[in-house]
């Protein structure tokens, strides 16, 4: 029998399939994976040591950083968690902005993800389209608070930023837009026979395995698990508005795909609603105390982000700083199903299935 | 599980009503089965596992929820800080794998029953747990 040396290969933690710098040692037999081992900690600033001497409005910034494809709903989690606590009220239109700011942010980040799949894959154009359209919402951004990564956006009680004039109209002309754009990222790459042979039953797990290993998001949904916190635990002003969670019982990297690709959909569903009740005036910050300091307590809060749940834990010993301040971070949790999804697979799945997962290093390390 | 399971329970009303259990560490193992598997129960999903220096003591909290029922609970195991270990929870809930070494590496609880437990975020040789309220870095200018 043809028997293979088994080879030790480093992918990463330079490569940019990686998406950031993240490292898996691989032992191979021929083409096939036997271990997978991954390493990480390449990226860890130790954002939660650093917030126990920031207080809580110096700390959003360092939420924009942790999972900086998706700044805005880290800024939410932990602006959410602190109002929790303090059980402070947050005035409409400051609602409605960090919802609207919010759908555009799952938008943009699908719309990278889809890029950077794809280009895992091999698919060298989509990037290019996926990166022109997340062009506006980054200017949209870009126009509301001045930045186009690390937004810094929102406050205890509130919003740094008022809308500027027309910014709303902007927003309701870019849902017809997008909607017309996504007909054709699918008429571009959903449909090809390659993409699908690259990725249909690719990457499989089934719902037990899903809730074991504390997925969330797409990972979670893919196995036909209906869990999407706007809808099971809604927050902000999600239940005011209809959509739809969509959900697949597959459970590998097409569905994955799919679901992603309806969130957008249903996402601009949101926006469509959001910007038609915004209300033409009020105030973008609430009543909050000068110096925001929590009585003693603890809270969790989890929202949905577009990887999965994020949460924030904050225990308070009536500080302006927290005493400790931990983040359930989603990519972190979900990528620790990869070393079993990979074994027995190919080399070429390595990307398919770490890329389907949808990680952002700097979350993973935070 | 034992009389002396359930340490202290009580409502954090604070935090949407949750009911906080804390739960002695010797019977941890057998209390986290039970969170899992009883049919009033079914905390099939842990959302989060954080580890706290509480400067007296060092302690695990584990945010649970039932998917089927949408119920919750916190629960927290306390631990020494001299030699702080706890159950590992990972043969439970898979999902406990990562979180625990991240525990281990920040602030130095150990887990027996873990299959792995080695750092995940720091260097392999680094001095110390960063996140415990007393740590003093080797090269302050780090």
């Amino acid at each position: 029998m043809l028997r293979t040396e088994e080879l030790l290969l480093n992918v990463g933690p330079q490569h940019p399939s990686t998406h950031g710098v993240f490292r898996v040692i691989v032992k191979l037999d021929g083409e096939i994976i036997r271990e997978a081992i991954p390493v990480m900690g390449y990226l860890h600033r130790g954002t939660e040591k650093l917030a126990e001497d920031l207080s809580y409005t110096q700390i959003i910034p360092y939420t924009d950083r942790m999972d900086y494809v998706s700044a805005m709903t880290n800024n939410y989690v932990l602006v959410h968690a602190v109002e929790k606590m303090m059980q402070l009220e947050v005035p409409e239109r400051a609602e409605f902005l960090r919802l609207i700011v919010m759908e555009l942010q799952r938008i943009a980040s699908h719309m990278v993800w889809w890029g950077t799949y794809l280009l895992d894959i091999g698919a060298m154009s989509p990037f290019l389209y996926a990166f022109r359209d997340r062009e506006i919402i980054i200017d949209l951004f870009n126009e509301l608070c001045g930045a186009r990564l690390t937004y810094n956006y929102m406050r205890v009680g509130g919003v740094k930023w008022d809308a500027p004039e027309g910014w709303i109209d902007k927003v309701r002309k870019f849902v017809p837009y997008m909607r017309d754009k996504l007909e054709e990222y699918h008429n571009l790459v959903s449909g090809n026979e390659i993409f699908l042979s690259r990725i249909k039953g690719i990457g499989k797990y089934d719902a037990e395995t899903a809730i074991a290993y504390g997925l969330s998001g797409a990972n979670l949904r893919c196995t036909g698990v209906d869990w999407d916190i706007r809808k099971t635990q809604p927050y902000s002003l999600y239940n005011r508005f209809e959509f739809d969670v969509p959900v697949r019982t597959g459970g590998d990297c097409h569905d994955r795909y799919l679901l992603r690709m309806e969130e957008v959909k249903q996402s601009l569903r949101i926006l469509e609603q959001a910007v038609e009740q915004f209300p033409a005036e009020g105030e973008t910050m609430g009543k909050v105390p000068r110096v925001i300091r929590p009585a003693e307590g603890e809270v969790y809060a989890a929202i949905e982000s577009p990887r999965g749940e994020i949460g924030c834990y904050i225990i308070s010993r009536g500080k302006q700083e927290p005493f400790r301040l931990k983040f359930r971070r989603p990519s972190f949790v979900n990528l620790q199903i990869l070393p079993k999804l990979l074994v027995g697979e190919t080399m070429t799945n390595l990307i398919t299935i770490l890329g389907g997962i949808d990680i952002v290093v700097g979350e993973v390390d935070a | 599980m034992g009389e002396d399971a359930v340490v202290d329970a009580f409502i954090n009303e604070k935090d949407g009503h949750r009911p906080y259990v804390v739960i002695n560490s010797s019977r941890w193992t057998q209390a986290a089965l039970t969170l899992r598997d009883h049919e009033e129960l079914q905390c099939n999903y842990l959302r989060n596992l954080s580890g706290v220096d509480q400067e007296t003591h060092l302690e695990v909290a584990y945010h649970l929820l039932a998917l089927g029922s949408k119920r919750e609970y916190c629960v927290k195991v306390k631990t020494d800080r001299e030699q702080p270990s706890i159950p590992s929870a990972t043969p439970i809930w898979p999902t406990a794998n990562w979180n625990e070494r991240e525990v281990y590496d920040l602030l130095g609880i150990n887990f027996p029953g873990h299959p792995d437990l080695r750092r995940i975020m720091m260097p392999d040789d680094w001095v110390g747990h960063p996140l415990r309220k007393d740590y003093e870095p080797l090269d302050p200018e780090v």
